[in-house]
């Protein structure tokens, strides 16, 4: 079994989110970055725990500049067979799925796994992207996956509840909460991450076809109105009157 | 500019349905495009939130996302789409990108407001959920949005929609369904403008009937924190937060819940918030409007008559 799972790296939940250069760039500064949640929890360790049921290889990909090398380093102290970084900046959302892509048709893959979302942009986009580049299924929100011969069946968020659906191999999904359990690395992975192999490999040019212009803060929330626990008659008039939420 | 917007519709029509084609009319002429079962009367009624016209796919049963593109790109020539809206749930996610893609088309994800385009085309989307907004502005002619639901208020026009079968080649199924399971009866939670929650400060599961007197009285979905959903005192899906749903209601009540930033992350774009919390130290009275210092047991009941109350007297 031949797996690719996309890994983008993400400021630490408790970051503090703040913006720079007349507030168009994320501000950087003393933010902690982490493997993506929904990458490293639900989609490699599920892809690593089929691999190591069913014999296969787990190859991550990330589209980024050196920078993101700590976090491609995590991800195969887990447990990843191999790495590539496609050496470039992660412009808009078409741009990136375009190189993984290129990367997967070049390579072809059993299934090619991403989380649901990032934890910054929450944009939800790049699996949706890939698949239709690939002309293969795309299974979105999938909270379990197991695998027996060809077929591969999912369960998955949708509108009202969860749907069992079955899929030939090739597809692409997006893994959500369910799917597996958090790995810490060990010592013994952390050594032999140093030795697996990080290819870097040059992007494809595409055009930017969306780019972020500028950031904001929602406004300050004003402060906290304390009501007595034997005056809900006043909690609700403020909801009606003040608050005009019910 | 001409704008076509993908609804579900499966029986009724969603009130983000509504909404998405509310969003559409206010960009330029509308057409909406869906699949299923629902009728022609309530098809004719998106009239009334703006649509001029619904192009209906008979022969799709199922949400599937490779025909779900070929019929939306189908139908954006049909109609000479510019614009693509979809509501961001859990189709939107799967299907909006991909329409994107196939048309080289730019996509913003998480809208919440109306373009701006005295400058370009510059949309307003919800990043680092929900703690900054984002401006995205879309360099291609054509472009998809997927708007978050609860961010305009569905509008009404009076008008009916022209209703027209419209059945394109979609080619295979990748996906076959092989079971539903449906969360029941109830207000579905991402696109519920009220909503009731509470965390482990509640106890045990058996405690929760007071979570849903105070629900039912408002019409309110109910939720939980995620260490009630972990230990299945409450269903998966009324988990919310960071690795939950993620929701703007207009009103949300938590009580028993800390507020962890997790579980902020997945709320703080509700309007209002109301916190009921025996501790004055938990951290979730931070970003409440209205905060109760007290015991859930105690409070939710007052709560509920009081609302009680109010609702008879609005009758």
């Amino acid at each position: 079994m031949k797996l690719l799972v996309c890994i983008s790296k993400a400021p630490d939940t408790t970051s503090k989110i703040s913006f720079t250069d007349g507030d168009t760039k994320f501000d950087e500064n003393g933010v902690q970055y982490i493997v993506n949640p929904y990458d490293e929890w639900y989609a490699l360790v599920r892809a690593l725990e089929l691999t190591e049921a069913n014999g296969g290889t787990v190859t991550t990909i990330t589209v980024g500049t050196a920078a993101d090398d700590p976090t491609i380093r995590k991800a195969l102290a887990i447990g990843a067979t191999d790495a590539v970084r496609v050496d470039a900046e992660a412009k808009d959302p078409y741009f990136v799925a375009k190189q993984i892509a290129e990367y997967a048709k070049a390579n072809s893959f059993d299934i090619v796994l991403t989380g649901k979302e990032t934890i910054n942009y929450n944009g939800a986009q790049i699996g949706s992207m890939v698949a239709e580049m690939l002309d293969q299924p795309f299974v979105s929100l999938a909270q379990k996956l197991e695998v027996a011969g060809n077929i591969a069946t999912l369960e998955r968020d949708v509108p009202g509840g969860a749907e069992v659906v079955e899929v030939n191999m090739p597809f692409v999904l997006s893994a959500a909460k369910g799917m597996a359990e958090q790995r810490i690395p060990n010592m013994r992975g952390i050594m032999a991450a140093r030795t697996k192999a990080l290819n870097v490999i040059p992007a494809l040019e595409t055009a930017e076809l969306t780019s972020i212009v500028s950031y904001s803060m929602p406004a300050a929330k004003s402060e906290c109105k304390y009501i007595d626990a034997d005056s809900m008659t006043e909690l609700v008039e403020l909801l009606h009157n003040e608050a005009k939420v019910i | 500019m001409s704008v076509l917007v993908f609804i579900e519709a499966k029986g009724k029509i969603s009130k983000a349905a509504r909404e998405a084609v509310t969003y559409g009319s206010k960009i330029g002429a509308t057409t909406a495009v869906t699949y299923g079962d629902a009728d022609a009367a309530s098809l004719a009624s998106l009239g009334d939130n703006g649509a001029t016209k619904v192009l209906v796919c008979r022969n799709l049963s199922e949400g599937n996302d490779q025909q779900l593109t070929k019929l939306i790109a189908a139908a954006a020539k049909n109609c000479g789409a510019d614009i693509i809206v979809v509501s961001q749930d859990q189709l939107g996610k799967a299907v909006a990108p991909r329409v994107a893609a196939s048309m080289e088309a730019g996509h913003v994800s998480g809208a919440i407001a109306l373009p701006d385009t005295s400058n370009g085309f510059i949309v307003k989307t919800n990043v680092f959920s929900g703690k900054a907004f984002a401006n995205v502005s879309v360099n291609t002619s054509k472009k998809v949005i997927s708007l978050l639901p609860n961010s305009i208020s569905p509008e009404s026009t009076g008008e009916n929609a022209e209703v027209e079968e419209f059945n394109p080649d979609l080619g295979s199924a990748g996906i076959t369904v092989k079971e539903m399971k449906t969360q029941g009866e109830g207000v579905l939670l991402p696109e519920a403008e009220l909503v009731v929650s509470a965390g482990r400060g509640l106890k045990g599961p058996e405690n929760w009937g007071m979570v849903e007197d105070l629900a039912n009285t408002l019409g309110a979905a109910t939720a939980c924190s995620r260490p009630v959903a972990d230990i299945g005192w409450r269903p998966h899906h009324e988990h919310v937060g960071q690795t939950g749903v993620a929701i703007r209601p207009n009103l949300y009540i938590a009580a028993g819940i800390s507020g962890a930033i997790q579980h902020l992350a997945g709320v703080n774009g509700s309007k209002t918030i109301v916190v009921i919390n025996t501790d004055s130290e938990a951290p979730f009275f931070k970003a409440a409007d209205y905060g109760i210092v007290g015991d859930a047991f105690e409070v939710l009941p007052k709560l509920n008559e009081a609302m009680r109350t109010f609702k008879a007297s609005q009758n």
